[in-house]
């Protein structure tokens, strides 16, 4: 008998490492095709007008040049807004490329050039000629801000802010001590590094298997279907070259290469450049306003936040920004409001624990602010508050294993070191800072179904339409079927990635492991059943014993004390002859556990930085993440989650930034030279810490999910350590050296 | 270098051992290395992050040292070794830093992956890493929008240390 293995908590490698080392995993601009086209997109250069004439004669004469699509010869598409609106849609009216001569915002795909080559589809695309009657737009915020609104319908699946509870302007006069302070955070490109591709192969009658960089291939193929009318599409994910929520909404290479498929009944590719990825979605323009009140023990007395977020001319694109500071801290006087401003830009959309990244680096600034007002230790300050309950939903906790975040990190990282007085600690001709923040993420289950197979030689196989965006699905999956036949991780074969798999949502919210997960463990689980109720029935010397003292253990079927007969499950398969056994598993959020609990994973980040204040330039010399979230499934692949959220809060504190140029309203660094993200010299040390949390109540498999936790607080904690470094409290991102050295 | 030009369409023959194999091939002046690659000769282990040069997903060696594909027009290669992710395993066993890779989890998407190990060996033949921030400052050419650059680090200081015990032959 195979010795008893175990998986769930293990470091294991990836299962598709191999793959991904040896180049040989496939992103959905690799896959080939028979005499496959090739397209290449021509952008707008103005912000908001019309389009009078485009010129394309040049472009056609070219060799290679198949056909020119624009708004003049695009073929009929859905007319309905609701065709349109993909599963993560926003309210609005969702873009629709190529639709009419009117220009929304610069870098709005006005044509589309396919050729034999690509060399060829991109020399026409440079000579197709437009001219524009050009309208007045507006790409700045604090312009914009003057007719912000209130989003008059609500976006699915974002709260709104929390009601107003208590007397909040009485408890801000009450104060011993306030914090009034504005904070702003510019535009945050996603940029993964793959580019944004869609390869259509077409097949007679229309029939499309489409390999698509998208965060869920059945919402691409859902929303394919809905806006062509078409009844049989197929679209592949099996590798995404990351995301980041940007894949979460079909982008507009999947509309365009799909439409020129159709017409021209080939297979077509397109690849989108760099600089047009800087136009599909952004973590939006935010301005916050904080005002926070204490009494001379530093508890939170009242508390004020109000968000101010850029959106496009065309949807309502809403996040949770201000809803964190009603559940972070225990504080009984408190009002929220959230408003949007309509700016010449595409539709922002969710990047990396939207709303939570920008919304905590506001409060946990003034969290800071407040402690050195008080003359209270920030660490102290955040235990004096902890909050025991949800106070915007009136709920208990799941679990919250925040305080031992806080001790765990501030041990790991040495905050007992730390000199209370700001520019109080040097090292050489550097100042040294400490900051710490705390993070909270939402932990959500989504509807979710696997299938499993146990085949006859034991094997077992894992079947769902999740994705893998670099987060480790395929490893927890393997690992989590694994665990319930005891088998080695080799002999899982898990297929994902595609749309024609069972139910999956798309990869978002940090649900994926413990929704997809639980479906998982719930259909292994259901076929343990059977195979109990197969023995129970069908084996003599098992009927006189109740099912539920029978259990499935290495490959037989025994009873749960040990004593009495065995069968093992090759043969009882063998004596049904079934060639497998398969089970459908589904998960879901439950519904009445949620009416009394709420879960999220928390965090507390530890920042060392240096700043050297005669050339300006701040370094992050260290990070300890202490991190809450439930059961670690597999703590190598999570502390990677850790440390990728992590790295990109430090590009959100000290380099990104999209620059406007609010006279052509263009994004003016639309390239990976001039938008810096994050190289490998900027990133010294990192800790990861998962501390014990035990939670039976969020999901059966007892996972919060890691995706998103990682990059909360990190900002804060950043602008802390330098507030402590230099005595200069920066609240606009990115903290660059013009805002450190003036 | 001799390579021929076809005078009607412009276009060159070249030859290039890719990955062991050598071959002949018709090639427009203006296609870089990196297109070659990943089109017509369908190895699409080599990666396109943004065709400036700006992120190192393309990255490749050429007779052992590593340059940006895209940056690189094919026929300005006539007669070079160019060794792709894809030619880096013996058969079945994978090269020491693609080992690496995967024991320290030093990716998680994958996509610039095979642009980061091709710098990683290239760095490796250099010679002039040795300490942790010599890796980090000379692995900056390749960027990992998923964050994985600690775990780079231990990737490639590992096989550093391989390397730095191996006697010498």
């Amino acid at each position: 008998m195979a010795p008893s293995v175990s998986h769930i908590g293990q470091p294991r490698n990836r299962v598709d490492g191999r793959l991904k080392v040896t180049g040989a995993a496939r992103y959905a601009a690799e896959y080939q095709a028979n005499e496959l086209l090739h397209g290449y997109v021509v952008v707008s250069t103005i912000a908001a007008g019309r389009i009078v004439a485009i010129d394309t004669r040049e472009a056609r004469a070219m060799p290679g040049v198949v056909q020119i699509f624009t708004h003049l010869d695009r073929q009929g598409v859905s007319w309905w807004d609701r065709d349109w609106q993909d599963d993560t849609a926003p309210p609005g009216h969702p873009f629709r490329p190529l639709h009419s001569d009117r220009i929304l915002y610069d870098g709005q795909p006005i044509a589309l050039v396919i050729a034999e080559s690509f060399e060829a589809a991109r020399n026409a695309a440079d000579v197709v000629h437009v001219l524009y009657e050009v309208a007045p737009h507006q790409t700045d915020i604090h312009a914009a801000e003057a007719d912000q609104y209130e989003p008059p319908k609500k976006r699915e699946g974002v709260p709104p802010p929390p009601e107003p509870r208590g007397d909040l302007d009485q408890a801000l006069a009450e104060a011993a001590f306030r914090v009034d302070a504005e904070y702003e955070q510019p535009s945050e490109h996603h940029n993964p590094m793959e580019l944004f591709a869609s390869t259509v192969i077409y097949e007679e009658n229309d029939k499309l298997t489409i390999y698509d960089k998208t965060q869920g291939s059945q919402n691409a193929q859902q929303f394919v279907s809905a806006v062509f009318d078409l009844d049989d599409v197929k679209v592949v994910n099996a590798y995404v070259g990351g995301a980041f929520g940007s894949g979460l909404r079909p982008r507009y290479q999947l509309f365009l290469a799909v439409m020129a498929a159709l017409k021209l009944k080939r297979s077509v590719r397109l690849e989108l450049s760099r600089r047009e990825m800087f136009y599909l979605s952004y973590r939006p323009i935010t301005l916050q306003k904080l005002s926070i009140g204490a009494d001379s023990n530093g508890k939170l007395l009242a508390l004020k936040h109000h968000a101010v977020q850029a959106t496009s001319l065309f949807e309502d694109y809403q996040e949770a920004v201000v809803n964190w500071s009603g559940l972070a801290y225990q504080c009984d006087n408190a009002a929220f409001s959230y408003t949007l401003s309509q700016v010449n830009t595409d539709t922002p959309g969710d990047m990396r624990a939207p709303g939570a990244a920008t919304g905590v680096f506001a409060l946990e600034t003034a969290m800071d602010e407040l402690s050195y007002a008080a003359g209270i230790d920030p660490l102290e300050l955040r235990l004096r508050n902890y909050a025991e309950r949800d106070q915007n939903m009136d709920k208990e906790f799941t679990s919250k294993a925040l305080r031992e975040c806080y001790a765990e990190g501030a041990e790991h990282f040495g905050w007992s070191k730390r000199q209370p007085t700001p520019r109080s600690m040097h090292d050489g001709k550097e100042l040294v800072g400490y900051g710490m923040a705390s993070g909270f993420w939402d932990a959500q289950v989504n509807k979710a179904e696997a299938k499993v197979r146990l085949l006859a030689d034991g094997s077992v196989e894992v079947l769902t339409a999740a994705s893998d965006i670099g987060t480790g699905t395929y490893t927890i999956l393997a690992q989590i079927a694994a665990e319930a036949f005891e088998i080695p991780i080799d002999r899982v074969k898990v297929s994902i990635g595609a749309s024609d798999l069972p139910t999956s949502p798309v990869e978002g919210g940090s649900w994926m492991a413990a929704s997809v997960g639980s479906a998982v463990h719930l259909a292994a689980e259901a076929i343990k059943t059977k195979l109990i109720h197969r023995a129970n029935r069908h084996h003599e010397a098992f009927l006189p014993i109740a099912s539920a003292d029978l259990c499935v253990e290495a490959g037989m079927v025994k009873k749960t004390d040990g004593t009495g007969p065995t069968i093992s499950v090759a043969e009882l398969m063998q004596a049904a002859q079934w060639d497998a056994v398969e089970e459908t598993g589904k998960a879901g959020p439950d519904m009445l556990q949620m009416q009394k609990y709420i879960s999220y994973t928390h965090s507390a980040v530890f920042v060392e930085v240096r700043v050297d204040e005669q050339l300006g330039v701040a370094r992050v010399k260290r990070i300890v993440s202490a991190i809450a979230a439930g059961k670690i499934l597999n703590p190598k692949t999570a502390r990677s989650q850790i440390l990728g959220g992590v790295v990109m809060g430090v590009g959100m504190a000290m380099h990104e930034e999209g620059l406007f140029d609010h006279g052509t309203g263009r994004i003016m660094n639309h390239n990976l030279a001039e938008y810096h993200v994050p190289a490998n010299a900027d990133i010294e040390d990192i800790e990861v810490i998962f501390v014990d949390e035990h939670d039976d109540k969020v999901n059966p498999i007892g996972v919060k999910g890691l995706g998103e936790i990682g990059i909360v607080g990190v900002a804060a904690a950043i602008g802390n350590a330098i507030y402590h470094a230099t005595g200069k409290r920066l609240r606009t991102l990115p903290f660059t050296i013009d805002k450190i050295i003036s | 270098m001799p390579e021929a030009v076809a005078p009607e369409t412009g276009t060159h023959t070249i030859s290039l051992t890719i990955d062991g194999a050598e071959r002949s091939i018709i090639v427009d002046p203006w296609t870089t290395l990196l297109d070659l690659l990943r089109g017509p000769l369908g190895k699409t282990g080599t990666k396109k992050g943004c065709d400036h040069g700006q992120c190192g997903a393309c990255t490749v060696l050429i007779d052992g040292k590593r340059i940006n594909s895209c940056l690189t027009l094919a026929v300005m290669k006539d007669g070079a070794e160019i060794t792709t992710i894809e030619g880096l395993a013996t058969g079945d066993d994978l090269h020491p830093m693609q080992q690496a890779f995967v024991e320290h989890d030093a990716f998680q998407c994958g996509y610039c992956t095979p642009g980061q190990i091709c710098s990683a060996v290239g760095l490796v033949n250099e010679g002039h890493a040795h300490e942790r921030h010599e890796i980090r400052e000379l692995m900056s050419g390749n960027i990992c929008r998923c964050g994985a650059y600690t775990n780079i680090v231990d990737a490639v200081q590992s096989v550093l240390d391989q390397t730095a015990k191996a006697p010498t032959p």
